[in-house]
């Protein structure tokens, strides 16, 4: 227990003015705009999003610059100014079949309808780190090429629907009779449904998916998961508004998709064939995504009548671990005051120790 | 349905954009507030898989604003993000789209400009991604003879 203490407001006030002088840095160089991180710091902007559960491009990239970088700071910021927006409704379920893709590709199938678009992808690069974005010039590199005559423009069918003609992919049914659980309104509980899970999924840490994600692939909980596929683009954002009842697009938003295809032995109430992991981020974070994937999957141990004996598919651990800002909340309120609790922790340790003494003879002092 | 049409081309329309085309309507329409801009969220929704279950994947920020065009329609504005200016134009276009005596001008003149630089940006867009495309070729193994 933590209580409160008066005292130290000028030293707080100070601690906040040397901060935000810290914040700006060396004043002899430009401040940075927040279009600027927007821009050229996006993917920052897009984890924040995510973990933020927000989206909104120049908020996430306000909360970066306000937390110096610090993206965990940055996401309880963002998470913070959601409460004082109210919410106006639901979206209609995105349609990822409908993307307007900029990057995919599939571990699975070579030859898929569409092909493989690499897009703006960090894979075959060397990194090598690039002295010439150290001059301040501009990229000596060459504008992106265009491929003309053949437009990848037209929506790009799943590869998980498209090449399961013989179903021994296991396949998704909407359910919509179905009430959709909501993490913000109502506190987790167990078993939460997959709706829950995915909720909480998709704002969890992301580095904490990876290492749960990793920990499946190496044994604890292995699903010998392939990426089916993994999709990254523009999707757009309908709405019905209650005023006009049909659907508007609002806007649209970028996410990535991934769609990993695990093996199954089969139960005694379903055939061997592969089941899925989902796994679905705001922005542009394929690892994210697959690290959803990953865990969701694993999540889904005791629907699939598998042995659920390891971290990534106890429910439980994962979903009350996996958010961010509930987790840095508690382990940095360590450092508040807990005075009292100390003091009252002293007294009975100095008493237990004049018992053992009593009993047992003085304490030999500290080895020399 | 047209008017689902023109209202998803103008929250899709840069704000500028948006603006730009107010401004050529004449005589400027007078026309009073029914709701203010308000921004809120809404909360996107997902389905497991793609195609299965659905869940809440997480917000985002939403502006809306409903005006009434004097002697007119009423008109309505959503739009992604935090944009009164974006979404009080929107709605005063969506009454006056909905006036038969603006109606074709409008058209002409804003949403099917709009549209058509939406389409070349996806376009470019899409000539980009497609420059990316692999092209596989099989790797012929020595041994075979």
């Amino acid at each position: 227990m933590y209580v409160a203490v008066k005292g130290g407001e000028q030293a707080i006030d100070n601690a906040h003015r040397l901060l935000a002088e810290e914040r700006r840095g060396n004043p002899e160089q430009q401040e940075i705009s927040v279009a600027q991180i927007s821009g050229q710091l996006a993917l920052a902007v897009d984890r924040v999003m995510a973990e933020g559960s927000l989206y909104d491009r120049e908020l996430a990239a306000l909360a970066i610059k306000q937390a110096r970088g610090d993206m965990i700071e940055a996401i309880f910021l963002l998470r913070a100014y959601r409460t004082t927006l109210p919410r106006f409704g639901y979206s209609e379920p995105l349609r990822s079949d409908r993307m307007q893709v900029r990057r995919r590709v599939s571990a699975t199938f070579k030859d898929l309808p569409g092909g493989q678009l690499l897009g703006p992808t960090f894979d075959y690069t060397h990194r090598l780190l690039d002295m010439t974005l150290l001059d301040d010039g501009e990229p000596s590199a060459q504008p992106a090429a265009e491929r003309v005559g053949e437009s990848s423009d037209g929506p790009l069918p799943r590869v998980v629907d498209l090449l399961n003609d013989e179903g021994l992919i296991e396949t998704e049914t909407p359910a919509d009779e179905r009430d959709v659980g909501d993490l913000t309104r109502e506190s987790l509980t167990f078993p939460a449904g997959r709706d829950l899970r995915l909720q909480n999924l998709a704002r969890a840490d992301e580095g904490f998916l990876l290492g749960l994600g990793y920990s499946t692939q190496r044994g604890y909980g292995n699903n010998h998961p392939f990426a089916g596929e993994i999709r990254m683009g523009e999707v757009a954002v309908e709405f019905v508004p209650e005023e006009l009842g049909f659907p508007i697009e609002i806007g649209e938003i970028t996410v990535t998709e991934c769609q990993m295809i695990n093996q199954f032995q089969g139960s005694e109430q379903a055939p061997p064939q592969f089941t899925r992991g989902y796994g679905l981020v705001f922005g542009q974070s394929e690892r994210k995504a697959m690290s959803m994937a990953l865990v969701d999957r694993a999540l889904r141990a005791s629907e699939l009548g598998e042995e659920a004996e390891n971290p990534a598919q106890d429910e439980e651990f994962v979903l009350y671990h996996s958010d961010n800002v509930q987790a840095t909340g508690f382990v940095e309120h360590l450092k508040l005051p807990h005075y009292v609790d100390f003091q009252s922790e002293l007294t009975v340790l100095r008493r237990l120790r004049a018992d053992f003494e009593t009993a047992s003879g003085p304490v030999p002092e500290a080895a020399e | 349905m047209r008017r689902q049409e023109w209202l998803s081309i103008l929250a899709q329309a840069s704000p500028k954009a948006v603006a730009d085309a107010v401004r050529t309507v004449t005589p400027q329409p007078s026309y009073k507030l029914l709701r203010a801009p308000e921004s809120g969220m809404i909360m996107l929704r997902g389905r497991a898989g793609g195609s299965g279950r659905r869940f809440n994947l997480g917000e985002a920020t939403l502006t809306r604003c409903s005006v009434k065009v004097d002697g007119g329609s009423i008109g309505h504005g959503y739009v992604l993000g935090r944009s009164p200016q974006h979404a009080e134009q929107i709605a005063l276009l969506d009454a006056l789209l909905q006036d038969p005596s603006h109606h074709q001008d409008l058209w002409d003149a804003v949403i099917a400009p709009l549209a058509k630089a939406r389409a070349a940006e996806k376009d470019s867009k899409a000539r980009k991604t497609a420059a990316t495309k692999v092209d596989f070729f099989t790797m012929v193994r020595g041994e075979s003879e």
